[in-house]
């Protein structure tokens, strides 16, 4: 979230899309009900079913699954064509006026310039600025309209952004952005919108007039949201439909403000802090990307991984990443410790080094074929998980072991027993299977990141049962176990593991409040702040990032973090429920990422003069006595950068604005988000035909992979969803939860059950070409029948709870499929996440 | 001062006493009713482990904190102080007792051997040593220290770790930390699905 839960209550409109929060996030929806009722904000909802948010808004418009950006095009058009825009906003704080280079294509045949149906990559190098300055209204070139051929010979690393950029705040050169962006989205139509996302023209009209009136006239005051959750991530274009809600908000100058932003919801308790420690292949923590092979030594990596300023001459950029070098040593230097020297480029050559994707499906994708050899799993059962949970069967039988940590029986443990394998088949899977019992969430300590960068610790209330270990405790002895290996028996390369720090006061149970305290960071030397002459003395905990150092003298495990734990002690534990504001910013209320700061980018609050677009939400804004920002929330900005400088308020991005064009390889399939179908659909792209699919995704290719379309009989899309009597595959085992949905069951619309025959509680059978699933039928009115590019489409939706271990299961009363056997492994090409919703099925009665 | 909801309820029950003045004497319904189950419990702050809302919950453990003594949870309820969620807890968090108390808890290590329809009881220890003789071995066997290229890339292509999203920051910086340190690339988590 930029924003966060509390926040909410100071919106003035709420669109929720890719996400029921009602059902799914009930207590953090309420804050949206607090807005409805005491700001009489409004509620739009889509989705491809009548959910329980929806019941809730003031308008509801029934989607097609996979159809979200034709949809949000469609609002960009919309507020472009009867200028419901922020113009100082997007002119100021957005590369709108930024001149795009020469050679740079739009998607009107479905491809971006650059595209090699080869490798089916693109090269990006077209995809930049233009050097230069400002050119005051004169033009110089066209919009390119063929594809620049590809250079022979291998990609090319791509050249770095221009220093200075070539402008135009006019935003009438027909290369800046803004002018690109009003060409790319003329062709959203409301007349295309309804073909595609089968809303009809007259109800999503309605939709886009609601949304943009918050910037009728230009007025500023007012602000909206998006609220959205795995219905936007699960598709294999998913990110794209995040970057059109964002640029949708940046056009409506949304970002930076109280009750405004881009809010992901957020599935796990610590799915936030997981992935901000780097528990994903492409990261370190603290998004520290991960060095490749190109890398030989730091400072090539460092070099690599820290931007330059790129930006309009005049103008200031912050290009806070460009202290990467000092957040990526300290982060080896809390790895390696006394190991780590600048002799030895901090023992840069010992972290792992990365060219390609080794995301989830490349895991069971590569286990399947007999690469990956062992698994540990802990509390992520990766058979219900899937996609194509067969597959992820088929390749854990293949396994020479297979680690899982858990607190129940689950699907993953039980792969070489589950519904389907033979006795002799059992016998022939040589996997040893290692079930490790582990602690509940109640038998822990520590800290966990809510979706609002909330780090709040929670103490242990009682010990694990029986003979349970910590989850900890029984990762630290693993590790300690293969070190002791490595010290008597020698073994490849073994310096990264021996000498890794782990100077924990009780090695085998390494308390986790040190592990808080090693990610805050420590002074390795006395540091003395040049400006202030405060000093921190060589051991003490940092009092924040700007404290770290780039030579060795600080140790920080997650630059994002440091802050949270300093000399005053750990500030996760605060339960201050002050908030003199009213603005729901509780600053003393445990710590947020970054520096306590609730609302991320809040310089955009104010207009570039510094001072608030709604002085009744004042944040943050510029105290021109104290020469200083100043506000209620910890200003996102460069405290002491007078407005007349006009430093950019998007201080992550080199540019220091928001980015409406993504340049360069910030994407992989372009730099404005374009409608493509999903792998299966119904349709064909009513946008080009002939490139219907995102062309840089690619089909996997074992037997295992099987991908169909409506010429294959596979007509009725399906999507996959969450009740809020459930969570995930784990509540199954709990005799509330279960007394409450007992069952698995298919949500079917009551044209379609009339046009199969099928009543309500009838047992029916859903084909994809992987798999089937076998559960009641629910028929009911939640999802209509739709019209779409003139065929009549149906939907149909299942919930994802159940599986072949649960009270339930093992008491035989329900048909023990798993939901994503159904589903295909087919990723997104940036956040490499699969397509879970939207894909083709077949309905029948069994 | 505002009123808190507990001196409240403190306040409810003394009050209790005054009624006596109505002419008739309360004092041995009062004496006889039953002292709220949570009373002499010990209250501990936690978080809900489901979604990422991430409401503040309240565990209510009774035990004289001797050193046998296991507490035992007598209550779980929502945290009226907590920003977010105000007290209150949806379907899975109101149900949040039956989770930490649940006959169902895996409450040992078990191992099912190549080829066993069956799990079997195992040590820790045993477990522990063994998982680590197969990382070894496997890290060992397949361990790449340069590619195709003779660039230099130390990594371990044929081990994976999957988890973590339901577990503290604290707990996947370790698993992180420990598992670059043996060279894994694929680490991945709930985030990505």
């Amino acid at each position: 979230m930029t924003n966060g839960w509390t926040d909410i209550k100071n919106t003035d409109m709420v669109l929720v899309m890719g996400g029921n929060p009602a059902e799914n996030h009930p207590c953090g929806f309420k804050w949206v009900i607090e807005a409805k009722r005491n700001r009489n904000a409004k509620l739009i909802v889509v989705d491809p079913r009548f959910t329980r948010t929806a019941a809730t808004s003031d308008l509801f418009c029934q989607i097609r699954a996979g159809a979200d950006i034709a949809f949000l095009g469609g609002m960009i058009n919309y507020a472009l064509q009867n200028n419901r825009i922020a113009h100082d906003y997007l002119v100021n704080y957005t590369n709108a006026a930024f001149i795009v280079k020469e050679g740079f294509k739009l998607p009107e045949d479905g491809l971006y310039s650059g595209f090699d149906p080869q490798t089916q990559t693109y090269d990006r190098s077209t995809w930049t600025y233009e050097e230069g300055n400002d050119s005051g209204g004169v033009v110089t070139g066209h919009p390119t309209t063929s594809a620049t051929p590809l250079p022979p010979g291998a990609p090319k690393p791509l050249p770095p952004l221009p220093g200075k950029v070539a402008y135009d705040l006019t935003l009438q050169h027909p290369r800046c952005v803004y002018q690109l962006l009003k060409q790319q989205y003329a062709r959203y139509t409301p007349e295309m919108v309804e073909r595609i996302t089968g809303i009809p023209k007259d109800q999503f009209l309605k939709a886009a007039d609601l949304y943009t009136s918050v910037r009728k006239d230009g007025d500023m005051k007012k602000v909206a949201t998006i609220l959205y959750a795995v219905g936007w991530t699960q598709h294999s274009y998913g990110t794209q439909i995040i970057r059109t809600a964002a640029m949708l908000q940046l056009l409506l100058g949304n970002v930076g403000r109280a009750g405004g932003g881009v809010n992901a919801l957020r599935g796990h308790s610590n799915i936030q802090g997981a992935t901000d420690m780097g528990g994903v292949f492409d990261i370190w923590p603290g998004y520290l990307k991960v060095p490749n092979p190109t890398d030989t030594d730091l400072a090539t990596y460092l070099k690599r991984i820290t931007p330059t300023v790129s930006k309009p001459d005049p103008w200031e950029s912050f290009n806070y990443w460009s202290n990467t070098p000092k957040f990526a040593t300290s982060y080896l230097k809390a790895m390696y410790g006394d190991a780590a020297t600048k002799e030895n480029d901090f023992c840069f050559n010992w972290m792992p080094k990365v060219d390609r994707n080794y995301s989830w499906t490349q895991i069971w994708d590569n286990m399947y074929r007999g690469s990956v050899k062992g698994l540990l799993a802990f509390g992520m059962n990766g058979v219900a998980i899937g996609p194509d949970s067969q597959k992820n069967i088929e390749a854990l039988k293949k396994a020479d072991f297979l680690v899982v940590g858990e607190i129940y029986p689950d699907e993953t443990s039980d792969f070489w027993r589950s519904p389907g394998v033979s006795a002799d088949e059992t016998k022939n899977i040589k996997t040893t299977v290692y079930r490790l019992a582990c602690a509940g969430f109640a038998e822990k300590d520590g800290s966990m990141t809510n979706s609002a960068r909330w780090l709040q610790w929670k103490n242990a209330a009682v010990p694990p049962p029986g003979d349970c270990r910590l989850d900890q405790d029984i990762v630290a002895q693993i590790f300690l176990k293969v070190r002791e290996l490595y010290q008597k028996e020698g073994g490849k390369f073994p310096d990264p593991i021996l000498k890794l720090t782990w100077a924990y006061s009780d090695a085998q149970h390494p308390p986790l409040a040190e592990f808080l305290k090693e990610l805050n960071g420590k002074a390795l030397a006395d540091l003395t702040d040049p400006k202030t002459q405060v000093t921190i003395k060589k051991g003490q905990q940092l009092p924040g990032f700007a404290w770290l150092k780039d030579d060795g003298t600080t140790a920080c495990g997650n630059w994002l973090y440091s802050g949270c734990w300093p000399e005053a002690g750990n500030l996760t534990q605060r339960r201050g429920t002050d908030d003199p504001s009213g603005l729901g910013v509780y600053q003393n209320w445990a710590w947020s990422w970054p520096a306590n700061r609730r609302v991320m980018y809040n310089r955009a609050s104010c207009d570039p003069s510094g001072k608030p677009f709604d002085p009744s939400r004042k944040q943050v804004w510029w105290n021109e006595a104290a020469q200083a920002w100043v506000g209620i929330d910890v200003p996102d900005f460069k405290p002491d950068s007078n407005p007349k400088d006009h430093m950019g308020p998007f201080i992550m991005n080199p540019e220091g604005v928001a980015r409406i064009f993504a340049p360069l390889a910030a994407f992989a399939d372009g730099p404005f988000p374009e409608h493509y179908e999903p792998i299966e659909s119904p349709v064909t792209n009513a946008f080009h035909p002939n490139q219907s699919n995102n062309p840089v995704v690619k089909k996997m290719k074992t037997a295992a992979d099987k991908y169909a379309g409506p010429s294959d009989g596979y007509n009725i899309i399906c999507t996959t969803y969450r009740l809020t009597e459930h969570y995930h595959y784990w509540t199954k085992n709990n005799p509330m939860n279960v007394q409450l949905i007992p069952e698995p069951f298919i949500e079917v619309p009551v044209e379609l059950a009339q046009e199969l025959g099928i009543k309500g509680n009838d047992k029916i059978k859903v084909t994809s070409i992987r798999s089937y699933y076998i559960a009641k039928a629910f028929v009911t009115k939640r999802i209509k029948p739709m019209m779409v590019d003139g065929k009549k489409i149906y939907q149909i939706g299942i919930p994802i709870h159940q599986g072949y271990r649960g009270i339930q299961e093992d008491a035989d009363r329900d048909a023990r499929t798993i939901l994503n056997r159904l589903t295909p492994t087919v990723v997104d090409p940036n956040a490499y996440t699969p397509e879970f919703k939207g894909f083709l099925v077949k309905v029948e009665k069994v | 001062m505002e009123l808190s909801r507990r001196t409240f309820i403190k306040g409810a029950i003394a009050g209790g006493a005054g009624f006596s003045l109505l002419g008739f004497d309360l004092t041995p319904a009062v004496a006889q009713m039953r002292e709220l189950k949570i009373a002499r419990a010990t209250e501990t702050r936690s978080t809900c482990p489901y979604c990422a809302v991430s409401c503040g919950v309240l565990i209510y453990t009774i035990g004289d904190k001797a050193k046998n003594v296991t507490p035992q949870v007598v209550h779980v309820e929502g945290d009226p102080d907590h920003p977010i969620n105000r007290g209150t807890l949806c379907p899975k968090g109101a149900s949040l007792e039956q989770d930490i108390m649940n006959p169902r808890r895996l409450l040992k290590p078990e191992v099912r051997r190549p080829g066993s329809d069956h799990f079997e009881e195992i040590s820790w220890n045993q477990a522990i040593d063994e998982i680590g003789q197969w990382i070894k071995k496997t890290r060992d066997e397949t361990f790449i220290e340069k590619d195709a290229q003779g660039r230099t890339v130390n990594r371990c292509e044929s081990l994976a770790f999957i988890g973590g999203c339901t577990d503290t920051n604290e707990f996947n910086y370790l698993v992180v930390k420990t598992m670059r340190s043996m060279g894994l690339t694929y680490i991945e988590n709930q985030a990505r699905v």
